[in-house]
């Protein structure tokens, strides 16, 4: 078994396990599988407000889904801590994309160059963690959900708003990769 | 479309009865949302490194995964819902399904997210265990993404759905 730590798992078994958290969310108690409505719970929980989008009863509708966010931040913590792989080896082809870009530290999950403390002083730093994460969160809450409750619950629901949002994941991601992400990472 | 009530956000989690979950029930849900943390890890799908990989359309690896698990996902819905079957706790299964609306909310939202997916490089799962990875600035994110989420809250009204 402790291979299975030494490395990245292979697609075909990473998929099918995050594919069966929708089954199995369901089976326990209904629930439907989406990460981002904690964002809008984590909001109405600490951030009290007039706001109608934040009026609700977040324990009821949401503890279930903050306690399983937790879950995630504690579950990156072992995994990490325990013989996860640390090594990302990415495509030769993409390593000399982002060389070419300005990413010369390849030994984290994340790049040193624009994911650290350090980073988030500079101007690349800043857009990557502070815009990035801005733009995480207006854009999940006013599509209404993420990867997870899009791109995965939605889908495999057959669901038409689902399969639009996720088009826009991929314009979105695609725009800013192509266009914005070499200008940032290179000159700023 | 001022003045009208806007529909509910059912992929954010607010859908369904309000209830009071059994302390037995936060711990399956805690120990659920543990194993994919450590899914996350493991696939190492909360990498920057992937996702540019992915928008590169340089390895098929994101999306051997993204599509395994919508294949997986929708087998086990249409054998749950083939054979009616209740939760644990006692409900009927029952996924509620988005409303479509204009659709902007969808196109506009999902490409907002998109831009932000690519900058930072993760998705809100991936956000949280990136901090528990160790890439503590990712608080910043979380911050920044909350920030994100209560200005939404606040334009809503004046935003075409």
């Amino acid at each position: 078994m402790t291979n299975w730590f030494n490395s990245e798992w292979p697609w075909y078994v990473a998929g099918p396990l995050i594919g069966l958290f929708v089954p199995a969310l369901l089976l326990v108690g209904n629930k439907v599988f989406g990460i981002s409505g904690n964002l809008r719970h984590l909001c109405s929980a600490v951030l009290p407000s007039r706001l109608e989008f934040f009026r609700y009863d977040w324990k009821s509708k949401g503890l279930w889904n903050l306690v399983f966010l937790a879950g995630v931040l504690i579950g990156g913590f072992l995994a990490s801590h325990f013989g996860a792989p640390q090594a990302i080896n990415i495509s030769p082809a993409t390593v000399a994309t982002l060389s070419h870009s300005g990413i010369h530290d390849f030994s984290g999950v994340a790049p040193h160059e624009l994911f650290t403390w350090h980073a988030l002083l500079t101007l690349r730093g800043f857009i990557s963690i502070v815009v990035g994460g801005f733009l995480v969160g207006f854009g999940t809450q006013y599509a209404g959900g993420c990867t997870s409750g899009h791109a995965i619950s939605g889908l495999a629901n057959f669901e038409l708003p689902s399969l639009i949002a996720v088009f826009g994941f991929f314009a979105g991601g695609l725009a800013a990769t192509y266009f914005i992400l070499p200008f940032v990472i290179g000159n700023l | 479309m001022t003045g009208a009530p806007l529909p509910d956000f059912d992929g954010c989690g607010t859908s369904g009865a309000d209830e009071k979950i059994r302390p037995a029930f936060l711990l399956v849900y805690l120990l659920l949302g543990i194993a994919f943390g450590v899914v996350l890890t493991c696939s190492q799908v909360l990498s920057w490194f992937r996702i540019q990989e992915m928008f590169h359309f340089q390895s098929f690896r994101m999306y051997g995964i993204i599509g395994s698990a919508i294949a997986t996902a929708s087998v086990f819905l249409a054998l749950i819902k083939a054979a009616n079957l209740k939760s644990i706790d006692g409900k009927l299964i029952a996924i509620p399904r988005k409303p479509l609306g204009s659709g902007i909310q969808y196109a506009v939202g999902g490409t907002i997210f998109g831009v932000g997916w690519a900058l930072t490089g993760a998705c809100p799962g991936p956000l949280f265990a990136l901090i528990g990875n160790g890439v503590t600035v990712m608080i910043v994110a979380v911050a920044s993404a909350l920030a994100g989420t209560w200005v939404y809250g606040w334009l809503r009204p004046s935003l075409p759905h």
